[in-house]
């Protein structure tokens, strides 16, 4: 079901290949807690962060050393120095000449589709701008997968809708799976007509509000994400939105037993800490199925066309 | 209606262009002052189809089908005519091709195919009628003013 040989937008994933990912991540689970899995040994892994990413990056190297293999990286300062002088296509030659995959990201966006365009070997895109991040979308569905259920899900998209892309591509993969959507945000922030519109072309059912505690008693999945300061002229204003978002103890009173409370980390304070010990919380499990969603990954583009 | 321009010899007639977009016909055409062909170019001539067009004429040249159909982004009903010999040998309309590569400039900035990199921009189209396209780098779509962004 997985004939890709790179994966650099959720656009380009059917619900099949979707499925196909998460069941082998699924499978690979236990290895990516420490269980013994030589299935890239002798493989290589390029890192290629022209920005600066910890958690990213970082379960992008657990996810290979825990399937045997090695990894190189470009730090962020070589990154620059190199985007200075070379081409990107340049660096992509010379650097997938050394590896067996590359994962990359950097500022400016499509900047992953031109690198597979260059590279002789599969690239990741692990965020290119203001644009795609797919592996972030991979493993929030598998988060849902696994914690909820993707069948007839009732999500709650929370926060920044307007300018986090990463909502817009799991917005796009919840619709293949039929969820019903609720955009909640500030109407500053709403989500774009024409994303609404695809949506809503495709059949699926999207409602919008700006008040959270309309839609808490109903839904399967908050799926909460940062307001950002920057994106408000007046900070009053921004303070005023942000204590509004604010999941507290109190303001989950009224949700359904089985709600689930995700966010793609880091979290400023969207989220009281008060919170994480609920059993509604589950952000630090989702950050940590990014490495069984990336060995999966991994798996597919690296271990299985060799054989 | 009284010929402002004779009919040519050989070459390349142009005609229902939307009035006003004849100097872009040239500029996708890749047409300018370094060009040695000889170019007739007649703005709002009166057209019984659409009240006024535009024409462009180049002489001694056949243009190619791809180049042509590019025209369709910012023309889509004009008719093309191959001229030899004073005779019209061939005529048909332009037809949008599914990929508009070097053309247009994609409309975002923080796109890589704005830098310097060694790519040529390459637009999907999405729909013919109305103009949709989208980027194939950073997927940004453009619906509305596509000769703002002519290379």
């Amino acid at each position: 079901m997985f004939a890709k040989r790179h994966v650099i937008s959720m656009r380009e994933f059917s619900r099949e290949e979707i499925d196909s990912v998460l069941d082998l991540a699924e499978s690979l689970e236990p290895y990516a807690r420490g269980g013994r899995c030589e299935a890239l040994r002798g493989k290589i892994l390029a890192l290629l962060f022209f920005e600066p990413s910890t958690r990213t990056r970082l379960s992008f190297e657990t996810a290979m050393m825990r399937l045997g293999g090695k990894t190189l990286s470009l730090g962020p300062a070589e990154g620059s120095a190199m985007a200075k002088g070379e081409s990107l296509a340049d660096t992509i030659r010379v650097i997938g000449a050394y590896a067996d995959a590359l994962v990359i990201r950097h500022p400016k966006e499509g900047s992953a589709r031109l690198a597979s365009e260059f590279s002789p070997v599969p690239v990741l895109n692990a965020g290119d701008g203001a644009g795609h991040h797919p592996t972030q979308t991979l493993l929030d569905l598998y988060t849902i997968r696994k914690e909820s259920r993707l069948d007839d899900l009732k999500i709650a998209l929370v926060g920044d809708l307007k300018y986090g892309r990463t909502v817009h591509s799991l917005a796009y993969a919840l619709a293949l799976y039929g969820a019903e959507i609720t955009l909640v945000s500030p109407s500053t922030l709403e989500m774009p007509d024409r994303i609404k519109a695809d949506l809503a072309g495709n059949g699926t059912i999207v409602r919008e509000t700006h008040a959270l505690e309309d839609v808490l008693g109903e839904v399967d999945v908050l799926y909460i994400t940062r307001i950002q300061k920057e994106r408000f002229p007046d900070p009053y204003e921004y303070l005023k939105v942000a204590k509004s978002y604010r999941i507290g103890a109190d303001s989950l009173e009224g949700a359904r037993d089985r709600l689930i409370i995700m966010h793609p980390l880091p979290r400023v304070d969207e989220i009281a800490p008060e919170v994480d010990g609920t059993r509604h919380a589950v952000y630090f499990r989702q950050s940590f199925y990014g490495v069984p969603v990336r060995m999966a990954l991994l798996k597919m583009l690296i271990g299985d066309r060799l054989e | 209606m009284k010929l402002r321009v004779t009919p040519i010899g050989n070459g390349t007639v142009i005609d229902h262009i939307p009035a006003g977009q004849a100097l872009n016909v040239l500029k996708i055409l890749g047409i300018d002052r370094t060009t040695e062909a000889t170019i007739s170019l007649l703005m709002n001539v009166a057209s019984r189809r659409s009240g006024r067009k535009d024409i462009v004429k180049v002489e001694d040249r056949e243009l190619r089908e791809e180049e042509v159909n590019r025209i369709s982004l910012i023309a889509p009903g004009a008719t093309i005519n191959i001229i030899r010999d004073r005779k019209v040998v061939e005529k048909r309309t332009v037809d949008m091709p599914d990929l508009i590569v070097g053309v247009l400039r994609c409309p975002n900035p923080s796109c890589i195919s704005n830098t310097s990199e060694p790519i040529r921009s390459q637009l999907l189209v999405k729909s013919k009628n109305p103009v949709i396209l989208r980027c194939v780098y950073c997927e940004q779509t453009i619906a509305e003013k596509i000769a703002d962004y002519l290379i």
